[in-house]
């Protein structure tokens, strides 16, 4: 049974174009319903042919919301939207900052629940969600009970994006109505980090380092591994708490979700909270002065060493290259 | 200034998770405070003892009466704590859950500031905040890494995922704040004997004025059918480094291309 109309996040980049995540769940969209629409909360031309080419048939656009927050707003003129009669079966949007505050205010507003962090949905028996839980170790699948429209957010990484070749997606308005008090914060000025290299949730390869690298200066091999492999430095949570990297590099849970084509995890226990970020790698390598480290139950390739042995002879061989 | 921080009291994270066999989770072994809301604590203290008046008042929900992690946020320095406990309670989902937290902190007097964590440790939905405030009818800025306050203003940097926005809100407003937006305190042996007499304000989903078929399993509006093993990764080859084991890796990546 295919979903008559689907309604999907576009979140945009820093820049301005339509974020992975929403191209990875425009992707599903167009498999599982009829009729694919995105929302933004900007003015929506920026993202019209973009979305078009990966399914979406319209751009229900807010206009441009600058100086305000995404949440409360694009919330509030979903809702009106579908108060005036335009409801999609099930809303989708992406497990990230403005994903979940959009989400949140608009299961109050329709008085739905929100299933959070899912990695896939199916739609033959109802709307299902599979969300993995404890560590991804399983996988619980949810049911919508509370009828349309059902709201799903999910995890990054969890479909794969593909063009369908589509024009330009039509681009209409969607009213923002008064917000009153609740609309009152106010959003000054955006600071973007400098940063060089491809992303960690980008990269073919991820180099990551954990507390057995035992100080911070000791990241630079990371770094340094990490460049000359074309890749992106990433960390776990410990050293990320210790202050030795910003949050930005983690990986796990409560970081990002990484599936590069390489993982070299280099002094990291492989906690359940660090794994459910990194276990869909296509490969993993692990280096650990630990055999019995857990890390090693996922690794392709596992060395039992000191990663203040091993690190500097893997760079300088690669250097030598 | 008067803060209401919502804390969560939770499992152990360190124990196994397990799933009762009506599917909700294994809350029936001590709870403690959640890390996440120890942030969220601390925070508020600080902004009390800076601001020269007012207090912290914790509301929570949890099953069996439980107030251990109310003890430990107590202990911390936090004045009361409201308890919403109610077997009526079992299979909340979060919007339930952001129902009965909004109708308590709705019993807490002239709050100016409510915090909560991003996300929680064991559910870790990360929408309850923005719920909450959105019942209320509250201005809300989540993910805060900073939070000040003047003038009747919060002042809050947001993470992003490019970097963080300045952003701010006319008090009364939702909060939720990251894991290191300050470093929580210990509770002192003063604050740990000071907490046990310290007002706990236990109520039922009726006292709060909530038709209980509305909210647990009742209200959920979601179903559970099937909790499965997750497929498990294949270990591959574990060596032993004898000097040379980077040498196995180039070979290794050579084999991938990526070199
Ligand atoms: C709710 C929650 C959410 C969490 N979210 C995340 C998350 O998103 N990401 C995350 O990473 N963690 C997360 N954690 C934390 C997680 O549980 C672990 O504590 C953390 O991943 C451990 O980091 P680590 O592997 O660097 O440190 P440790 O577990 O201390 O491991 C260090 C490893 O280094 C090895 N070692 C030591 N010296 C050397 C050496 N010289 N050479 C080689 N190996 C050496 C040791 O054998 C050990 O295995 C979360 C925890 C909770 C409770
Ligand atoms: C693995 C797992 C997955 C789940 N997935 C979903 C889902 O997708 N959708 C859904 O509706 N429910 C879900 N639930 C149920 C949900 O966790 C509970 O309803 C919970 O009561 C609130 O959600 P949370 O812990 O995810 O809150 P979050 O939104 O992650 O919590 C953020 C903050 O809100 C405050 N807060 C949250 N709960 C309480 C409380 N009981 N007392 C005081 N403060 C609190 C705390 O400050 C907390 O740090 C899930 C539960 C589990 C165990």
């Amino acid at each position: 049974m295919a979903l008559s109309k689907v309604w999907v996040h576009a979140e945009l980049t820093p820049e301005g174009n339509l974020a992975p995540i929403s191209l990875e769940i425009l992707a599903k969209a167009r498999e599982i319903a009829d009729t694919v629409e995105v929302f933004t909360g900007s003015d929506g031309s920026a993202v019209a042919a973009t979305a078009g080419a990966h399914g979406a048939t319209k751009v229900l656009a807010t206009g441009d919301l600058s100086g305000k927050l995404q949440g409360v707003h694009v919330a509030a003129a979903l809702a009106a939207a579908i108060e005036a009669g335009d409801a999609p079966d099930l809303i989708l949007a992406g497990t990230t900052y403005d994903g979940r505050d959009i989400a949140g205010r608009l299961s109050v507003k329709l008085d739905k629940p929100v299933l959070t962090n899912n990695v896939d949905i199916d739609v033959t028996d109802g709307i299902v969600v599979t969300t993995p839980i404890f560590g991804g170790t399983q996988l619980v699948k949810t049911k919508f009970a509370a009828g349309a429209p059902a709201i799903a957010l999910f995890r990054p990484k969890s479909f794969v994006a593909e063009e369908s070749g589509g024009g330009a997606a039509e681009v209409t308005t969607i009213a923002v109505p008064d917000t009153g008090a609740a609309g009152a914060a106010k959003m000054i000025d955006r600071h973007v980090e400098e940063t060089t290299g491809p992303k960690l949730d980008e990269a073919a390869v991820v180099v990551a380092g954990g507390r057995g690298l035992g100080e911070a200066s000791k990241f630079e091999l990371i770094e340094d591994l990490a460049k000359s492999l074309k890749g992106a430095p990433g960390a776990s949570r410990a050293i990320v708490d210790a202050g030795w990297v910003p949050y930005s590099y983690q990986v796990g849970q409560t970081g990002k979700v990484v599936k590069p084509t390489v993982y070299i995890a280099a002094g990291i226990s492989g906690a359940t909270q660090h794994m459910v970020g990194m276990k869909g790698s296509k490969n993993i390598i692990a280096i650990n002065k630990d055999p019995e480290a857990p890390i090693f139950g996922v690794a392709d390739l596992g060395i039992v060493g000191d990663v203040h042995k091993v690190l500097p002879k893997l760079l300088e061989a690669l250097q030598a290259r | 200034m008067n803060v209401v921080v919502c804390v969560k009291q939770i499992p152990d994270p360190a124990d196994p998770g397990a799933l009762n066999a009506d599917h909700t989770l294994k809350r029936d072994g001590k709870l403690i405070l959640d890390e996440s809301d120890s942030y969220g604590v601390e925070m508020a203290l600080q902004l009390v003892d800076k601001a020269g008046d007012g207090e912290v008042t914790l509301v929570s929900m949890a099953p069996n009466g439980e107030v251990s992690g109310l003890r430990t946020a107590l202990a911390m320095g936090a004045a009361k704590a409201i308890l919403v406990s109610d077997d009526a309670l079992k299979g909340a989902g979060a919007l339930d859950t952001a129902k009965v937290l909004a109708a308590a902190i709705g019993r807490v007097e002239g709050a100016d500031l409510i915090l909560a964590a991003t996300e929680s440790s064991d559910g870790y939905t990360g929408t309850v905040p923005e719920q909450i405030a959105a019942i209320l009818d509250l201005p809300s800025i989540t993910f805060a890494k900073s939070v000040e306050i003047a003038d009747g203003t919060v002042k809050v940097q947001r993470q992003t995922e490019a970097g963080y926005d300045e952003c701010e809100s006319p008090l009364p407003a939702l909060v939720s704040v990251t894991a290191g937006v300050v470093e929580p305190r210990y509770p002192s042996f003063k604050g740990i004997m000071a907490a046990k007499s310290k007002p706990v304000d236990t109520v039922t989903v009726a006292d709060l004025g909530i038709d209980s078929a509305l909210v647990g399993w009742a209200g959920a509006g979601q179903e559970i059918v099937a909790v499965d093993a997750a497929p498990e990764r294949e270990a591959g080859e574990v060596i032993e480094d004898d000097g040379e084991a980077h040498l196995k890796i180039v070979e290794f990546l050579d084999g991938l291309k990526v070199l």
